[in-house]
């Protein structure tokens, strides 16, 4: 190539033949390199890496020919090398001429490295935000998600970190994390004042920005235990939705480079993340730990037994979501030390579903435990209930069954009365399953609420089985839109004979879930109360309904 | 987590042996098999008196004795009330012997529980739908035993109410437990909630295949065979939270063709359909009984969720070993069991749309022309 073209290319040009001598350079070439001169060794003039590049290009034969077809030989081009002349990075992209030269053209890469190394930087801390955001949002568990905060903060914020809670009362509680180990709780008898910056940090408001302190002036509890000597430290604050959510410490051990102010825009960066996540998971354990509260009243109570009665129950609120409903059942065990005392069963339907129908059920099952006293009479706790229902502020109804046990001699004697309720069946010992002949008003509807008290008797092994109305008109079955109904609901309580309570509880539980396959259906609410086998008899053996008469 | 246990070497010897165990078992065996509570603490409440250890009373005998519950019923041979009184006698004498620990288990559960020297957190249920609650009772038990702080939700947990109780306490880990393939969907629903919020899932139970291969398709952590081994497992190396921003729609790719949504949701008018194409094909079936006929719906029924939870997993086992064990089943009743060759064609005819299904359906008539009738099998079945 023309030496005249080349002192015009607007990039650093050199020259080199196969001896390793310089044999030309353009002006761009002569500023880059001062040591390069026509006539100067390679080694002396270039960088090595660009010396030993050339010389390995030089040992190869060159000129030959490319190729069987081409006679004459033509210059060939080399694979480019890189290194750096300076503070620059250059890439140095060789041509062979025919006469073994090298023709050595530099081009400057810095800019471009620069940017490739900041996009990848960028793109690195993007997937990062973007991975923290969803690993912080997935828990709304406050433990889990400081935890996770502190976790995520030393594996790629720091060497080590610290999240401190936002104070409350004395002494502070903060989970910390070194880079690769597993996040600790700790707490100090201390307040926040010894640590410049971090009051301001915690306190939400006005928004302060992160703080670089001295790492000598530090308490020692803020370095995590087995850290070693600490080069730097920033206090960052975590801010919540509107209130602090506390505050990032972020550690760099004493070999580490300090922070950059680039690495302290990310840091506050993930710290926004970070504070709205807990701010969210604070609220959520706020409200569910309300939510906890105002519910436990208004659960299905487990049962027990109670004096020689077997009582099991078994609820599903229509939605899954919720754990309460407009069905409720209770028992009020009659007292320990009294014999031949009733012990009272209830189970009722409030019109509705959901939270508002299970306050509703909450007032009723208070009001009836009050009403406790008076149970020898049904009637007269019907009449107390409606009339308490009708000076109410609601406007719903409510139909329930009113059952009384005690143990006698070996069975169980009952009274039951049903409010508006569909009636009790009783699965006798040889698997006849019998309607409770008793009935009445809803309450809360009307101004009197008139009932009939059936008395009933079960025999060891013999069932009174209390239910709502949506177990039997559960819609579902194997075409989609039957109802379980009466007929399905005694034929599964015939096979119930001489089981225990939970069990016939279960298994009346079951087929009516199944039935509705996972569909839509009405809150479904059963009891049983249970005459217990007799263990004396059934020891005896024989394997008729008639082992277990008393 | 089915509490199978392994008759191998027992991995805690005691005075009292595997022979004594296996007596005990026996006894229980009776017990329960007569629903006769009182009988089944003497013998489960003696055992312990003369030596035998906690674990072994659980995962050997109460477990054991509860598999053959499992397999008497799957075989015809135990109604499904039946059934649970057995398991509800089976439950009880569980807690009868867990009460013997109340007084420890409250010493050691302060009302700050730090956690700090014991094992971690546990959350032990069934997923939705599914109503064999014993075996993950008896790993909750185990693991309590173990020195687990355990909270045990008992069966047919609504995934709404796990991921609530997971937000609120949160576990190191999960356990699930399922029985029948049909509650996969489900199960599936339940793992990828839980791991969404960053808890890790173990799984077990008859539901995940003989060797788990269906928890690794339905993303859960770990899968244990029986109740021992799930301890053992969750005494190992902690179980890891898994990596969110995993998508849910990655594990099975397949569902992408709706069949599973379309079968699902047209499960009653294809049952319909079936019972109407079966009179056809099948004349003995005009001469059936009204109860007759509701049996035919609902084991048409059970056919389109197996066919589903095939579907769900694209797998045909599932579908045809249900099959088989159906024709099984159907010869025990003494209804001709050549009458599922027709019912598939009907369904093949319905779901022509489909190709997996009719590859499924397919598969499963093979597999039904080329078997001599078997003898039923594990606990893969819902009919009566």
């Amino acid at each position: 190539m023309k030496r005249s073209a080349l002192r015009l290319a607007p990039y650093p040009v050199l020259v080199a033949d196969t001896h390793g001598v310089v044999r030309f350079l353009n002006d761009t070439a002569s500023a880059l390199l001062p040591h390069a001169r026509p006539g100067a060794d390679v080694t002396r003039a270039v960088p090595g890496w660009l010396a030993s590049a050339h010389q390995n290009l030089s040992a190869v034969p060159v000129g030959s020919p490319t190729g069987p077809g081409s006679a004459e030989p033509e210059p060939s081009v080399s694979p480019a090398v890189r290194g750096e002349i300076g503070e620059r990075s250059f890439e140095a992209h060789p041509t062979c001429e025919v006469t073994g030269e090298v023709v050595w053209w530099l081009v400057d890469d810095t800019d471009h490295l620069l940017a490739r190394e900041a996009l990848r930087m960028e793109r690195e801390r993007t997937a990062f935000l973007g991975d923290a955001s969803n690993a912080l949002l997935s828990s709304l568990n406050l433990a889990r998600c400081t935890a996770m905060t502190a976790r995520l903060a030393a594996g790629h914020l720091a060497d080590a970190a610290l999240v401190i809670e936002p104070p409350v009362g004395r002494g502070l509680v903060m989970v910390s994390c070194t880079r690769d180990g597993e996040p600790v709780r700790r707490q100090v008898g201390v307040g926040p004042d010894l640590v410049p910056g971090l009051p301001e940090a915690l306190q939400g408001f006005p928004p302060v920005p992160a703080r670089w302190i001295d790492p000598a002036a530090a308490p020692a509890w803020i370095v995590p235990e087995g850290f070693g000597t600490v080069g730097s430290i920033v206090v960052t604050p975590l801010p919540g939705h509107g209130v602090s959510a506390g505050a990032l410490v972020l550690l760099r051990g004493a070999g580490q480079a300090p922070f950059t102010e680039n690495e302290e825009v990310f840091a506050r960066l993930f710290a926004a993340r970070a504070g709205a996540a807990l701010s969210a998971a604070r609220l959520y354990e706020e409200q569910s730990s309300i939510t906890e509260t105002l519910m436990r009243e208004l659960l299905p109570p487990v049962l027990h037994d109670v004096s020689g009665v077997e009582f099991a129950g078994a609820y599903r609120p229509a939605a899954d979501s919720e754990r309460v409903g407009g069905d409720f059942y209770d028992v009020h065990p009659a007292p320990a030390d009294s014999e031949g005392q009733e012990s009272l069963v209830i189970l009722g339907d409030v019109c509705g579903k959901g939270l508002e129908a299970a306050v509703l059920t909450g007032k009723i099952r208070n009001t009836l435990h009050a009403l406790l006293p008076m149970a020898d009479d049904h009637q007269r706790v019907l009449s107390l209930l409606n009339g308490a229902l009708l000076n109410s502020h609601h406007t719903r109804f409510a139909t329930l069954v009113l059952a009384s046990a005690v143990r006698h001699a070996g069975s169980v004697r009952l009274r039951l009365t049903s409010a508006g309720h569909p009636a009790p069946l009783i699965v006798r010992g040889d698997g006849q399953v019998e309607e409770v002949g008793t009935h009445g008003t809803l309450v809360g509807a009307l101004p009197e609420a008139p009932a009939v008290t059936v008395e009933a008797t079960l025999a060891p092994g013999e069932s009174c089985v209390l239910f709502s109305d949506g177990i039997t008109e559960a819609r579902g079955g194997p075409l989609g839109d039957d109802q379980y109904g009466d007929d399905r609901l005694r034929s599964a309580l015939s096979e119930c004979a001489g089981m225990p309570a939970a069990a016939v509880v279960e298994h009346i539980q079951m087929l009516a879930s199944q039935w509705v396959r996972g569909g839509r259906h009405d809150d479904m609410a059963v009891v049983a109360i249970t005459a217990p086998r007799n263990n004396h008899l059934s020891a005896v053996g024989g394997r008729g309904p008639g082992r277990f008469t008393a | 987590m089915s509490a199978t246990p392994t008759h191998s070497a027992p991995t805690h010897p005691t005075p009292f042996g595997e022979a004594e165990l296996r007596g005990t078992t026996e006894k229980l065996w009776e017990a329960v098999s007569r629903g006769d509570e009182y009988a089944a603490y003497g013998v489960v409440l003696g055992a312990q008196g003369a030596g035998a250890d906690d674990e072994s009373l659980l995962l050997d005998v109460i477990g054991t004795v509860q598999r053959k519950v499992g397999e008497e019923w799957a075989a015809n041979r135990m109604s499904v009330a039946t059934e649970h009184m057995a398991t509800a006698v089976n439950d009880r004498v569980i807690a009868a012997l867990a009460a013997r620990h109340a007084p420890a288990a409250a010493k050691d559960l302060p009302e700050h529980d730090t956690g700090q020297d014991r094992p971690g957190r546990i959350t032990v249920a069934c997923v939705d739908g599914e109503w064999h609650a014993l075996p993950a009772r008896l790993l909750a038990e185990v693991l309590r035993l173990r020195g687990w702080h355990v909270d045990y939700l008992g069966a047919q947990v609504p995934t709404p109410h796990l991921i609530g109780h997971v937000r609120r306490t949160g576990p190191d880990v999960v356990a699930l437990s399922s029985s029948l393939a049909t509650r996969l969907p489900a199960a599936h629903a339940a793992i990828t909630a839980c791991r969404s919020v960053g808890v890790p899932v173990l799984v077990g139970g008859a539901a995940f295949g003989d060797d788990g291969r269906y928890a690794g398709l339905l993303g859960a952590d770990a899968w244990a065979p029986d109740g021992r081994a799930a301890a053992e497992l969750l005494a190992g190396s902690p179980l890891k939270p898994p990596l969110t921003g995993h998508q849910s729609v990655d594990d099975l790719p397949h569902l992408v063709d709706q069949e599973y949504t379309m079968v699902r949701r047209d499960s009653g008018r294809l049952v319909k359909a079936a019972l109407a194409g079966l009179e056809d094909r099948f004349p003995a079936m005009r001469s059936y009984t009204g109860l007759q006929r509701q049996h035919t719906a609902e084991d048409l029924g059970h056919i389109l969720d197996f066919l589903a939870a095939a579907l769900y997993m694209d797998c045909e086992q599932i579908f045809t070993r249900f099959l088989i064990w159906t024709a099984g089943i159907l010869t025990v009743r003494g209804v001709p069991a050549a009458s599922l060759t027709p019912t598939l064609d009907v369904l093949g005819t319905e779901l022509k749309e489909f190709p997996r299904a009719g590859r499924l359906i397919n598969h499963a008539r093979e597999a039904l022309n080329d078997s001599t009738l078997p003898t039923p099998r594990s606990g893969s079945g819902v009919l009566r």
